[in-house]
């Protein structure tokens, strides 16, 4: 049986970059109620911009589609956020995920996965070449927060 | 975001300000890029001392701009980087491409 979340927000929104700040900004106030430290709020956010980055850049890249966020807050202070898109999905999410691997040109710096990997404490991402890709990832935060939860 | 370009002594320095994702990247690459074509500095220092936030696209900022100076010989510092920047940086492995200068008030 699924453990039900002790609350949860869901958003979608088009594949524009200027939705970039706005996705980290929404998803911090929803963490906000977990009351984390400075460094932790960081980490998400910093995450999170790369996974919607990631649906900007290379799932939608020659247009413009959907990007949709569900953060989902479980027992013991876990915090899960699901990115997904309905894109044109990795042919190959191993070597996708290989730090400095990247098809998106000079400018990028091939990080995304590896920063997500890094600065979350898990990361799943599943996804089908013309159907999409959905990128979990979850962040456990440290202390209590002022519900118990 | 905003950039601000000073040049002294042969030094290009891009104080960088705000937050820095795939977005804003596109229009700081621009100007750094151009006054530093324009310049051609021996060493082009990014100062992330105004940077509230950066993703990913900070460090694909400082690579693309180590390829740039390249080009006629010059250098990169990454001046007053945050401390809570200097993982992401490390990440990259970007500290063999270039010289950087942690943030002077956080140092103690």
């Amino acid at each position: 049986m699924k453990t039900p979340a002790l609350n949860e927000m869901k958003l979608s929104f088009p594949s524009s970059s200027a939705n970039e700040s706005f996705a980290r900004a929404a998803v911090s106030a929803f963490a906000a109620q977990l009351d984390p430290t400075v460094d932790e709020l960081s980490d998400i956010r910093t995450a999170v911009s790369e996974a919607v980055t990631n649906c900007i850049v290379h799932a939608y890249r020659d247009t413009i589609g959907e990007v949709t966020l569900l953060v989902r807050l479980f027992e013991g202070r876990r915090l899960v956020i699901q990115v997904k898109d309905r894109g044109c999905g990795i042919e190959d999410v191993e070597k996708a995920m290989e730090p400095l691997y990247t098809t998106g040109g000079e400018e990028r710096a091939g990080l995304g996965f590896a920063v997500m990997e890094s600065f979350m404490n898990r990361l799943h991402v599943t996804s089908r070449p013309g159907r999409g890709t959905t990128v979990t990832m979850e962040k456990r935060l440290s202390g209590r927060c002022a519900h118990g939860c | 975001m905003a950039v601000q370009l000073q040049m002294k002594q042969g030094e290009l320095i891009a104080f960088l300000d705000g937050e820095i994702d795939h977005h804003c990247a596109r229009e700081l690459r621009e100007e750094i890029d151009s006054a530093a074509s324009r310049t051609q500095p021996r060493v082009l220092t990014l100062d992330f001392s105004g940077v509230q936030f950066m993703d990913s696209s900070g460090v694909g900022l400082i690579m693309g701009r180590y390829r740039l100076v390249s080009e006629w010989g010059g250098e990169i510092c990454v001046a007053n980087l945050p401390r809570r920047l200097e993982r992401l940086v490390s990440l990259a492995g970007i500290r063999d491409l270039c010289t950087i200068i942690r943030s002077k008030e956080e140092e103690q």
